[in-house]
């Protein structure tokens, strides 16, 4: 499926577009179809959202998986270090990444 | 909103400006347009007889035109040198440093945000073709280039 | 080291303000992001991975204790605790908020530091020699040219909007120690019948296409050498390449033209400028100068150093360097301890490290390219006492120079531009050759890693390179030999195909053995190497 992914103007923080907003779990993504770039520019103009981008993602077991290890990256949080992730006491996290 | 902005006293030249080619081909145009990739220098010979020198900028990251505007002055041009194209209010003052006295951006410039940014800075690091003392002279007066 | 006059506050001040105003613009949609995002990264703003990134300035590596405890706070305010030293010299903060970015900027200020032109198409902070002031080879101390420079690049009107970045670097001595040669222009301070001047070398650069920068003039006295570069900028600003990024810098413009067409250009040019009186007077460098002069160091201290504890020798031995002064000495703080993070620090680590400047060092760090820290005014008496406080802190590692003093960029952990992670291939490099002895039989090893051409890992430069590629959308990493940053610079070879994360280790570990079993007397790895030439370490690396 297509998911639209990028990062709050204001915080920056990495989000996936959840159909009737923008959540920070990549879970929450939902199919955009052949609509995500209109949605992109919009949610732009409208300063929900900077740097909007369309990827390709595959539901899994574990929810919802980007196709690029670049987004499981920013799905998560640095490998490096986990403390600073979403999930910082899932010691396992790290390999839903790789 | 401003959609033309001059520092200079009197009248803005109307006189549409030609290109390059035909400027150095023809006797009586004195309104001439640089386009970002031409040579400034193409011009040294005619700046007495040139009134307007627009340099446009195709996209305000091309700073070529910054090198074309200082160098016309450098040269001792005095008429008016104008900005054209993608002109941000945020280019306004290192286009003024460069010598430009005219601006007509694409777009409008929004009046309060063209006077903040023209009054930001009291205080510049280099000389250039604008008159204004850098703060290297005013450090040491007294010094041959200061 | 330098101080800033009420001119100086006022440019940064009022700069603050004006990102302030072009932030609120944003926000409030006056601004789109293509139009907001060249100046925002004017003011090293960068939107990576996982939030905005905030590049801070460390202007040609030098700070006092003041300013790094500064860092050490917005750290632990705006961030999450840590921060990460370039291959610029600069500090990297990875978590920062745009909303903030004005009062970071504002609090910045308040230590004379800023975020002026770390990103952008214009002139980057302008980098030093880490041993600068303090080492018995230089000429002259060569931060004030660094700090004249710096205030020439410093919203200079016309060169805001070159075709793409523009890095110089100033060394005093013929051991180079900052990388010089792999500059878009180099300068290398020179004494020449008694004057002091610059060779200058322009169109180094890594990247795409890597390349050393020539030699383009002899020599320019100290009080020519701001038209002389006006020259240099405004030749590559109106002819450097605009249509294509990856075309854009200087070097590209020089191999295209050629040296000598470069060379004549910028003469010209120069005969033109050097006319206009852009030159600042011999006064001003000289007040610079008096910033940079010797502090006032203690006589007849004692050369003693009591190596009873193995451990604290083991540091002296690789940690400490030589100072021109008397019963003084430089040292170096690693920040590649065993398994961590390349050139990061926690906000503890920060502070520690400005109590010790203030303490032991004269109020004064320095930051060097290899993303490690100085301390460069020690009494040798002091040594213990500091090595002991670095040792609690996890900042005791003596591997200066070695196989795991490694420079690694941030890479796909946390840069959008990277293709692979470059942080776990250092960690397991780390770790595979942590034995000491064994680092120390290897000797100087320089590993660089980046996780994309853009080589912010200087990976070219490196007696091991390694670049991380996108291989049909997994991790992959290629391999080469024979870089050096230093006076000797040589572009890297690539070994052949590449490798997965573990195999690169393997890799590794099969290049240093064969170096182990062919080196004659003296050799270090990159001498063996250019002696032995590729071909018996590719046979060792693929069979």
């Amino acid at each position: 499926m297509k998911i639209l992914t990028g990062n709050d103007l204001g915080t920056g923080d990495v989000i996936w577009w959840a159909g009737d907003g923008w959540s920070r779990q990549v879970g929450d993504s939902v199919d955009v179809g052949d609509k995500g770039e209109e949605l992109a520019r919009s949610e732009e103009a409208a300063l929900r959202v900077v740097g909007a981008y369309v990827i390709d993602a595959t539901v899994t077991d574990e929810g919802v998986r980007p196709a690029h290890i670049k987004d499981r990256i920013r799905a998560l949080g640095p490998t490096v270090r986990p403390d600073l992730t979403l999930k910082p006491n899932d010691a396992d996290a790290g390999n839903w990444v790789i | 909103m401003v959609e033309f902005l001059s520092f200079r006293d009197g009248e803005a030249t109307q006189e549409p400006a030609v290109t390059v080619e035909s400027f150095t081909g023809q006797s009586n145009s004195t309104a001439v347009r640089i386009e970002a990739g031409e040579d400034a220098r193409e011009l040294l010979p005619y700046i007495d007889r040139l009134s307007l020198v627009e340099v446009n900028f195709p996209a305000y990251g091309d700073g070529r035109g910054y090198s074309a505007a200082r160098i016309l002055r450098e040269a001792g041009y005095q008429g008016e040198l104008r900005a054209v194209g993608d002109v941000l209010v945020d280019q306004l003052v290192a286009m003024r440093r460069c010598g430009f006295d005219s601006f007509r951006p694409d777009k409008a410039l929004d009046d309060a945000a063209v006077e903040r940014a023209l009054n930001r800075y009291a205080d510049v690091y280099q000389k250039t073709v604008d008159g204004r003392r850098p703060v290297w002279a005013n450090r040491h007066p007294e010094s041959i280039n200061g | 080291m330098y101080r800033y006059d009420s001119y100086d506050q006022s440019i940064v001040d009022a700069r603050v303000e004006e990102f302030r105003d072009q932030v609120q613009r944003r926000l409030a949609g006056q601004l789109t992001e293509d139009q907001f995002k060249p100046l925002r990264l004017m003011n090293g703003l960068y939107l990576q991975l996982h939030a905005y990134m905030l590049r801070v300035a460390i202007p040609y590596g030098t700070l006092n204790a003041r300013q790094m405890r500064k860092l050490g706070e917005i750290a632990r305010k705006y961030d999450r605790g840590y921060g990460h030293f370039t291959t610029r010299t600069n500090l990297q903060y990875n978590w920062i908020k745009l909303a903030d970015a004005p009062d970071i900027l504002a609090e910045l200020a308040t230590v004379e530091m800023h975020a002026i032109q770390t990103s952008g198409n214009c002139i980057r902070n302008i980098s030093s020699d880490q041993y600068a002031g303090v080492s018995a080879d230089e000429v002259a101390d060569p931060r004030p040219w660094a700090e004249l420079l710096r205030q020439w690049s410093t919203f200079h009107p016309e060169f805001t909007y070159l075709p793409r970045k523009f890095k110089i670097c100033v060394i005093a001595s013929e051991e180079d120690r900052a990388a010089m040669k792999l500059h878009d222009i180099g300068l290398k301070l020179v004494s020449r019948d008694g004057q002091v001047g610059a060779e200058v070398y322009a169109g180094g650069g890594m990247g795409r296409t890597p390349m050393v920068a020539p030699l383009i003039r002899d020599f320019v006295p100290e009080d020519e050498i701001v038209p002389y570069l006006e020259a240099c900028l405004r030749v590559y600003n109106r002819y450097g390449r605009r249509d294509n990024k990856y075309k854009a810098r200087i070097k590209i413009l020089v191999h295209e033209l050629g040296v000598q067409e470069y060379k004549r250009q910028v003469e010209d040019e120069f005969a033109h400028m050097r006319e206009l009186g852009l030159n600042p007077p011999v006064e001003e460098l000289a007040r610079i100068r008096l910033f940079f002069a010797n502090p006032a160091y203690e006589q007849g201290l004692s050369e003693e150093i009591d190596r009873a504890d193995p451990a604290f020798a083991l540091w002296v031995d690789r940690q400490v360097a030589a100072h021109k002064q008397p019963g003084y000495a430089i040292v170096n703080i690693s920040l590649k301890p065993r398994g961590g993070i390349p050139g990061d620090a926690s906000a503890e680590q920060i502070e520690l490290v400005a109590d010790l400047a203030e303490q032991y060092s004269l109020d004064e760090l320095r930051v060097t390219h290899a993303q490690n820290l100085v301390l460069p005014h020690v009494k040798k008496a002091d040594l213990y006492a500091i090595w002991q406080k670095l040792d609690e802190a996890g900042l005791a590692e003596a591997n200066l120079d070695l196989i795991t003093d490694i420079i690694a960029c941030p890479g796909l952990d946390y840069c959008s531009l990277a293709n692979a992670r470059s942080i776990p291939l250092a960690q397991k490099l780390s770790e595979r050759f942590a034995d000491t002895g064994r680092q120390k039989e290897l000797g100087e090893l320089k590993v660089k890693i980046s996780g994309c051409i853009n080589a912010c890992g200087h990976h070219h430069a490196g007696h091991i390179g390694v670049l991380g590629v996108d291989r049909k959308g997994v991790e992959n990493f290629q391999l080469s030999l024979g870089g050096s940053g230093a006076e000797d610079a040589s572009v890297g070879q690539i070994t052949g195909p590449g490798f997965s994360e573990d195999g690169v280790v393997e890799a590794i570990e099969k290049v240093t053995d064969l170096y182990l079993a062919q080196r004659e007397e003296g050799e270090r790895f990159l001498d063996t190497y250019r002696r032995i030439g590729m071909k018996p370490f590719k046979e060792a690396i693929y069979g």
